[in-house]
């Protein structure tokens, strides 16, 4: 069965997951993974669906279910998991608020090969917050990366930090 | 006076410094534990942190002194096991640190944030009294000896912000004790 990626914005109220799921459930998708949670009011998902159902008939059924929302559905290839590139390390930068924060610092880490997992950012009175999991390949030169972090966040005025992710003790 | 807190002058209250302040991203000095700013120090730091609800200890450059001092007070905190009450050390240096744990800790120069932090639950710290400059060593457990990294963490420039468990280990405030 083919992968949809669908996307849904838009004013936080309840019942949009519902909503949406429901409409999803009722043309037999299944929710393969999901990301949901609310971006300065904005409600956002981020889902991988896997339906028979064609990409525009699933986006004509949405659409007119939440109108207050922006729905986006397209075709996903079904691609395996990419495997992971090495061990993952955190990354905080955080200081004041400025354009250009979160492309400068992922700049230089792709630069390096590092692979971003995950990442939030948070805006907090002045104090801009971002955190980062970053996946470096196994040759990373980690302290030159530190070096180099420690660069562009002065020369964009943020403090920035890259430690070893704690592995969990099971 | 318990055996860590020596006879202080009043206190003031001083305004807590935020983040992105750059006093807190700096490395504070060493500083003389017998100059009497220093004592005066002590006493603000005990003074700001007994009005601040919820405070469990304080640094000197949160109230805008880059000096390697700080106060911890965590009596009667429901996370506390070990208390050595209210205390303030001068230029403290971490001695021993083991069985790490993560917890969740906020801080008044971050006010509205809190996040998960992997710290040792049993630590040694040694410093200096102010005022006689006695050198001391505490040795304390669980939310003290949590307190006391983080205000650790302070004095090298670093808040907890910068120790955060992963990209969803940062929270919105929700609770002022």
């Amino acid at each position: 069965m083919p992968l949809l990626a669908v996307t849904v914005l838009g004013h936080d109220r309840p019942g949009i997951i519902a909503d949406v799921t429901g409409v999803l459930a009722d043309l037999g998708g299944n929710l393969e993974d999901s990301s949901m949670t609310r971006l300065r009011g904005h409600f956002a998902m981020t889902l991988v669906v896997r339906t028979q159902v064609p990409a525009p008939v699933v986006q004509a059924e949405l659409t007119p279910a939440v109108p207050d929302l922006v729905v986006a559905v397209r075709d996903l290839p079904d691609e395996p998991a990419p495997p992971s590139t090495g061990p993952c390390w955190v990354l905080s930068v955080h200081g004041a608020d400025r354009p250009g924060i979160v492309s400068t610092v992922t700049h230089l880490l792709a630069s390096y090969g590092g692979n971003v997992t995950d990442l939030t950012t948070r805006l907090s009175g002045e104090l801009y917050l971002l955190v980062a999991e970053v996946e470096l390949p196994e040759a990373t030169d980690v302290v030159d990366l530190q070096r180099a972090l420690a660069g562009v966040a002065s020369g964009l005025g943020v403090e920035a930090t890259l430690r070893p992710a704690e592995a969990d003790v099971l | 006076m318990n055996g860590l807190l020596p006879d202080l002058p009043v206190g003031r209250v001083l305004d807590v410094v935020r983040a992105p302040d750059p006093v807190l991203a700096a490395r504070c000095t060493e500083v003389d534990p017998a100059d009497p700013h220093v004592v005066q120090l002590a006493a603000d730091l005990l003074a700001t942190q007994r009005v601040s609800p919820g405070c469990v200890g304080l640094a000197a450059n949160q109230v805008g002194l880059g000096w390697r001092v700080f106060s911890v007070d965590v009596t009667s905190h429901p996370k506390a096991r070990t208390s050595h009450g209210a205390f303030v050390l001068v230029n403290p240096v971490l001695v021993e640190a083991s069985r790490n744990e993560r917890g969740r800790e906020g801080c008044m120069s971050v006010p509205d944030l809190t996040g998960d932090v992997k710290r040792a639950t049993r630590v040694a710290v040694r410093g200096m009294l102010p005022g006689s400059g006695e050198q001391v060593l505490v040795e304390t457990d669980a939310f003290e000896a949590r307190a006391l990294q983080h205000e650790l963490d302070h004095l090298d420039g670093l808040v907890f912000l910068d120790r955060v468990a992963g990209a969803h280990a940062v929270f919105a405030r929700r609770v002022y004790l």
